[in-house]
């Protein structure tokens, strides 16, 4: 049951998009939207429930938490522009097929570069490169709205949704970080003073578990603030 | 023994729903009732088993450097390694599709259980996580392959049943309006994380 | 053309492949000697950084060449080989031989007139491969410095080997014991020897029991076959004396 909601949510949602006038500015009030929704009231990782999968594993520090969602960003906005540009080539049997090819293609530079140019931050993100080919926020996007909308559109909501995730991402980081290392981007944070007079880091933030249940929490945070996305049993 | 050792390693302590987060999407949107859960779980152990090796055999022969020594000298330097995401990703989609019609063909009954779930795999984290963990740990053999392949889709398994017989029974609980469904369920999934973290360092 | 058509099918994924693959091995090809050149840098910041000389990744090369004097390539009776280049050889490669079938890299550096011997080690951490390097002062016994890296242990315990006040603790330990047994040094549990450098331990990282013994077991596993190597060393200069 809840399944179909989503579903008929996703098609609103295309509908409700479709339809915006194509005439309007660069940075119109609804394309502004297809920005700003994501980060708020559309998030892909707390309320479309896609793009978790790569997500925790590399939030114990900032820094390759920024990387990774940069890294998103990018193969977002060119598959949604890439995907959006064939959408009306692509035949419609091999259309997955046609999306996992043209994400891979784009992950694999990523990587490529990474490698060259990034590598301590390669070394730390390690095979969730790769694993951002599989992140169910990518196809997710690329199905619900790169096949149906203009390139501009597209590209605006891969960036969109690139940085909901990435503020989710982000977020748990700062968290982890702070809390379990006292540091934020490697700088110590927390003064000396205070660990003299008995505080401790914990060390349990740095355990994975602890990723999924500040997810948890900050959902609830989010929920709690905007009672429209509450879920019915 | 080895084998042993990474088949226990695989399902408990390099639990890939449970240690990295593979699988999540499907993992969260799957499991509110057993039954759908042990469809969805019994597909990952099913395509995991076959893509692992199929895709071990593709990098060693294919993608590492130097794999291709067999085609003559010549080709001994040659390095594909960077083609590897886009060949294992082919490899899990076209095989996802090909044991949907033997499936289809062959057990109906099976076709019936797993039918909806299969499409959904090639876009599963875990299978693709299952070959990119095969390739990083450098595996002898095949059998090993394997053995890490039905083992994480068994992992796979047991954090999906157990996450939708708890979501079964929380309904019944009175959790705060904002926590629940999604927020619950990652909270719940991380204490359950705590708990398989207790595995780790054994060796048999 | 009608877009169901098998024909159009098979014409856009040729197309396809042909403009991905193409695009793929282009950038691959091009980027290539800069990935290369990171590994091969890393390693000989690696190596540089246990005998205490701190470069930066990118300028490694200059100083490597400057202070490492020899590498060697060794067998596990201490004979050399000389057909084989050591800054080339794989350990991940080695370890899955037969111990005398692998080859045995050992550099020598020279810095300001001292001379040290620098073993490279690998083994398994809790989650995955941990390695490092050990450089020994001339007496074949003084720990002079040690670096360590892994692929995946978990962050804030074990990954903490890589850390400045792990890698310190090594500096100055003795890897021979008393009676001038080799014995390695253990990473201990509750150590309480503070900065006593004889007693071959080493403190280690509170709820990294795994990865600690990993690095106990890599660094007595991998020095025991430089031993032969090195007592020829030491003989020949008691005899010279």
């Amino acid at each position: 049951m809840a399944e179909n909601n989503k579903i008929t949510k996703k098609e609103d949602l295309i509908l409700f998009l479709s339809d915006t006038d194509e005439r309007e500015g660069l940075l119109g009030k609804k394309n502004r939207k297809l920005l700003s929704d994501p980060l708020t009231d559309n998030n892909p990782i707390t309320v479309q429930v896609l793009g978790i999968c790569s997500a925790l594993a590399i939030t114990v520090k900032l820094e390759p938490a920024i990387v990774m969602s940069l890294a998103v960003m990018a193969v977002m906005a060119f598959s949604n522009m890439i995907i959006s540009l064939l959408r009306n080539l692509i035949p419609s049997r091999i259309r997955i097929i046609v999306q996992l090819v043209v994400v891979a293609a784009l992950v694999i530079l990523v990587d490529q570069i990474l490698k060259a140019y990034a590598y301590d931050v390669s070394k730390q993100l390690s095979v969730f490169v790769g694993l951002i080919i599989t992140n169910c926020i990518v196809m997710g996007r690329l199905e619900a709205f790169a096949l149906g909308n203009g390139v501009y559109k597209s590209f605006l909501d891969g960036i969109g949704n690139a940085a909901g995730y990435a503020f989710i991402l982000i977020l748990v980081a700062f968290f982890r970080e702070f809390l379990g290392f006292g540091k934020l981007l490697g700088y110590q944070i927390i003064p000396q003073s205070w660990y003299d007079a008995g505080y401790s880091n914990n060390g349990l933030m740095l355990l994975s578990p602890m990723a999924l249940i500040t997810v948890g929490l900050i959902i609830w945070v989010q929920r709690s603030r905007s009672r429209s996305l509450i879920e019915q049993n | 023994m080895d084998l042993i050792n990474l088949f226990v390693k695989s399902i408990f302590i390099e639990n890939m729903v449970f240690a990295y987060f593979l699988g999540m999407c499907s993992y969260l949107a799957v499991s509110k009732s057993v039954k759908t859960a042990v469809g969805l779980g019994a597909a990952v152990v099913f395509v995991l088993g076959i893509t692992v090796p199929i895709n071990f055999l593709l990098d060693t022969y294919l993608l590492k450097p130097g794999a291709l020594e067999w085609l003559g000298a010549d080709y001994a330097s040659v390095d594909l390694s960077f083609l590897s995401f886009i060949m294992f990703i082919a490899v899990i989609a076209s095989m996802v599709q090909l044991v949907e019609m033997v499936v289809e063909r062959f057990a109906p009954a099976l076709y019936g259980a797993l039918g909806i779930f299969l499409p959904l795999i090639a876009v599963n984290c875990a299978i693709l996580g299952g070959s990119l963990f095969m390739q990083q740990k450098d595996f002898s053999g095949i059998s090993e392959a394997a053995t890490y392949g039905v083992g994480s889709g068994i992992g796979f398994f047991l954090a999906i049943l157990a996450i939708a017989a708890i979501r079964e029974k929380i309904t019944y609980s009175n959790v705060p309006a904002p926590l629940r469904g999604l927020g619950i369920t990652f909270i719940i999934t991380g204490l359950m994380a705590l708990g398989f973290m207790s595995f780790m360092g054994i060796e048999i | 053309m009608d877009r169901n058509s098998n024909a159009y099918t098979f014409l856009f994924v040729i197309l396809l492949i042909a403009v991905v693959a193409s695009t793929l091995a282009l950038t691959a090809t091009s980027l290539q000697p800069a990935q290369a050149e990171n590994v091969k840098n890393e390693k000989m910041q690696n190596i540089l950084g246990t005998v205490g000389i701190e470069v930066v990744r990118d300028s490694a090369q200059i100083p490597f060449e400057k202070y490492i004097v020899q590498r060697i390539a060794l067998d596990n009776k201490g004979n050399e080989r000389t057909e084989v280049n050591a800054f080339d050889v794989d350990l991940k490669k080695e370890l899955k031989k037969p111990v005398a079938e692998q080859s045995f890299p050992l550099y020598v550096a020279n810095v300001e007139g001292s001379k040290y011997y620098i073993v490279p080690l690998r083994g398994k951490g809790l989650w995955d491969a941990i390695w490092g390097y050990v450089a020994l002062k001339d007496d074949v016994n003084t720990i002079k410095g040690a670096v360590f890296d892994h692929k995946g242990e978990t962050p804030g315990l074990g990954a903490e080997i890589t850390q400045m006040w792990f890698k310190k603790a090594f500096d100055d330990e003795k890897i021979l014991d008393s009676s001038g047994e080799f014995v390695g040094v253990s990473v201990a549990k509750g150590y309480q020897g503070g900065d006593n450098k004889d007693d071959n331990a080493v403190d280690a990282i509170s709820g990294a029991t795994i990865t600690g013994d990993g690095v106990t077991d890599m660094i007595s596993e991998r020095l025991v076959n430089y031993l032969p190597y090195f007592k020829n060393k030491t003989n020949v200069k008691v005899a010279s004396n």
